[in-house]
């Protein structure tokens, strides 16, 4: 019977360490900056009160069924304050998320799913390769819920945009007019968009997006992206009389 | 009765010989505060306005055993992104049966999406933005004077979860506040975060007072929504009758409301594989899961004739996620849909004008036929529909046309 090893290192400045010597190109101080703010977040303690190490969140989640995936490593590295798994984690692992929440069954009120949110988040505000990498081919949905206000569209359901769901999307993406025209809800006649968005809604839309640092956490990650949606709000906001 | 180990390893006490104590929900020793009285607090302090559920209400027990509100009418339906987009039958159905309840209700264009789906699957938000457009579409609601009632699972439980961070950090409440001060609106919060399943559920009887057809030979499984029950989630319902108060109640409390049969099965608990991002960008991941953990599971342990859920989210991937799994001869073929669809369908709704049923996937029609549902007539009327607005006869299929 083989026993297993975990390969625990020590770093100069952080102590002992779970994380594999990988990111050893990244500053220490850059780590523990990125955790800091991390922490920094209100969230946080009602995120992160501990650990008991039970598992628990493990047998509930998802995504631990199909990926190298563990909520219990997460809270672990969080618990323990593990700059470098943190950091390895926030690169590595918090894509594979499904944030379902699961893991809120947590005996010791944790959320590790809320954690990830966070670690998430200040992946994306920093720029982190792997942020930008998760939302490759992902920009054409943000862009879509920040200029018209809804998350999909009946016209993005096109056989080859999702040809494993079979050849029904073919029948809906040919009979598209048609059939919106054939549902009896006044707001839905819409193609473009989920339901009829007005256009004072939108205007106020973008305005939170602007007093809320939003068009700051795109820019970080896609600039032309960026560059796309401000020139859609921008246009926008000006027809409706404010000045940027 | 005790048994006694060998010397040294203690008492063994048979299980059979523990005595429960009863399960209550007395509500009297919940282990979480009520955020609804610090809404209060927070109003009389003049921090914000509480919108108040309009008369009539249902009472309807949550998890720790306290009453909330459900309103009957006089409702501003805060929409759903993937309902609308791409199952509108679920939004329809909804609607539907607040006509035939005879329920006052507004369908607004003054509503954006929660945008959480994005947050979910993107990151690329943060708290003061989703406490903005919450913060937004509620003073929408508000300036009607209808109450929103919340058709999305993830809108719901992103909401209580805003509700949560907005109450108890002042700080963030400002920052909310200065951007409701320039989009000129108030901040103002529900008494209640209402889930249009609650509001199914507290009208379950009479729904099934209008039944027409027969379901005791229908057997449905369940998938509760994660995003309903598991975020905040002393708010879901639940009835010592039902799951003996250890499961949310809605969905399954209607299924039984109309006679049908309820198929359990072991990995209720479980999600449905939908992920935010995976759904959209990394399909193989939500195919996997909500077949091999969800569908063939209840095919193997319950073998429904349908599975009913109460997401977008939920309803889409368990659906969709079937065909695949077909083509690669798995246990799979329920079809699925929300508790909306159900009952619509169970008061004799159109299954096309109204649950708009060919949107979905997965071969439903078996299903209708068990109903008693003649769907190949349905269908031939349905088509009549669209030939006359493909000539221009008509512009829209209209409520009129519907209920005609």
């Amino acid at each position: 019977m083989s026993t297993a090893t975990i390969p625990i290192t020590f770093s100069k400045k952080s102590g002992a360490t779970l994380a594999p010597d990988s990111y050893t190109n990244v500053d220490y101080s850059e780590k523990l900056r990125l955790w800091e703010e991390v922490k920094a977040d209100i969230r946080f303690p009602d995120y992160m009160r501990g650990c008991y190490e039970c598992g628990i969140c493990v047998a509930a989640c998802p995504s631990a069924r199909f990926y190298d995936f563990s909520p219990r490593k997460i809270a672990q590295a969080a618990a323990r304050e593990d700059v470098e798994l943190i950091y390895e984690q926030m690169n590595d692992d918090v894509w594979q998320c499904s944030q379902c929440f699961s893991c809120d069954r947590c005996p010791r009120q944790n959320s590790p799913g809320g954690l990830i949110t966070i670690l998430r988040e200040v992946a994306v505000k920093n720029g982190l390769a792997s942020s930008r990498e998760a939302l490759e081919g992902y920009g054409r949905v943000v862009y879509k819920i920040m200029t018209t206000g809804t998350q999909v569209s009946p016209d993005m359901l096109q056989p080859d945009a999702f040809p494993d769901w079979g050849p029904d999307v073919r029948d809906v993406s040919e009979n598209l007019d048609l059939w919106r025209r054939a549902v009896p809800l006044e707001t839905l006649h819409t193609t473009s968009t989920s339901w009829e968005v007005s256009q004072q809604t939108l205007i106020e839309l973008y305005l939170i997006w602007y007093y809320s640092d939003v068009m700051d956490m795109i820019e970080e990650v896609d600039e032309g992206l960026h560059m796309i949606i401000l020139d859609v709000m921008e246009e926008a906001l000006e027809d409706s009389g404010y000045e940027l | 009765m005790t048994t006694t180990r060998p010397e040294g390893t203690g008492t063994i006490i048979p299980l059979g010989s523990i005595k429960r104590a009863p399960f209550k929900l007395d509500g009297e020793s919940p282990p979480t505060t009520d955020i609804r009285e610090t809404l209060f607090e927070l109003e009389d302090a003049g921090e914000l306005i509480v919108q108040r559920v309009p008369e009539p209400y249902v009472e309807v027990t949550t998890k720790y055993g306290r009453i909330k509100k459900i309103p009957e009418s006089t409702t501003w339906h805060h929409k759903s992104c993937g309902q609308c987009g791409h199952i509108p039958g679920y939004s329809t159905a909804i609607f539907w049966l607040n006509r035939q309840l005879g329920m006052d209700y507004l369908d607004p264009t003054d509503q954006t999406s929660c945008t959480a789906w994005n947050y979910y699957a993107s990151a690329t938000s943060n708290p003061v933005a989703q406490g903005g457009v919450a913060m937004r579409n509620f003073a929408a609601a508000y300036e009607t004077g209808y109450f929103p009632i919340i058709h999305c699972g993830t809108s719901y439980g992103h909401y209580k979860e805003v509700r949560e961070e907005i109450v108890h950090h002042g700080d963030l409440r400002d920052q909310v506040r200065q951007i409701m001060d320039k989009l000129g609106k108030p901040l103002v919060m529900p008494e209640e975060i209402v889930h249009y399943s609650e509001w199914v559920h507290a009208m379950k009887e009479r729904i099934a007072a209008l039944q027409v057809y027969d379901f005791s030979d229908i057997t449905a499984s369940v998938h509760p929504a994660c995003h309903y029950y598991k975020l905040v989630k002393e708010d879901a319902i639940y009835d010592p009758d039902i799951y003996g108060g250890q499961r949310t109640a809605t969905v399954t409390g209607l299924i039984m409301a109309l006679g049908a049969k309820v198929g359990d099965y072991s990995t209720f608990f479980d999600c449905c594989g939908f992920g935010f991002r995976h759904i959209l960008v990394q399909r193989d991941f939500s195919r996997s899961f909500a077949t091999l953990r969800k569908i063939e599971v209840m095919k193997e342990e319950a073998n429904p004739d349908v599975t009913v859920t109460h997401d977008t989210g939920c309803v889409t991937t368990l659906d969709k996620s079937q065909f695949a799994a077909q083509a690669h001869n798995r246990n799979v073929g329920i079809p699925v849909m929300s508790d909306a669809q159900f009952a619509a369908l169970a008061m004799g709704a159109h299954p096309y004008r109204v649950c708009q049923l060919h949107w979905h996937s997965t071969d439903y029609k078996p299903l209708l036929e068990k109903m008693g549902i003649d769907w190949e007539a349905a269908w031939i009327e349905f088509e009549k529909d669209l030939k006359r607005l493909e000539n221009n006869e008509i512009e829209y299929l209209t409520w009129e046309h519907v209920d005609g």
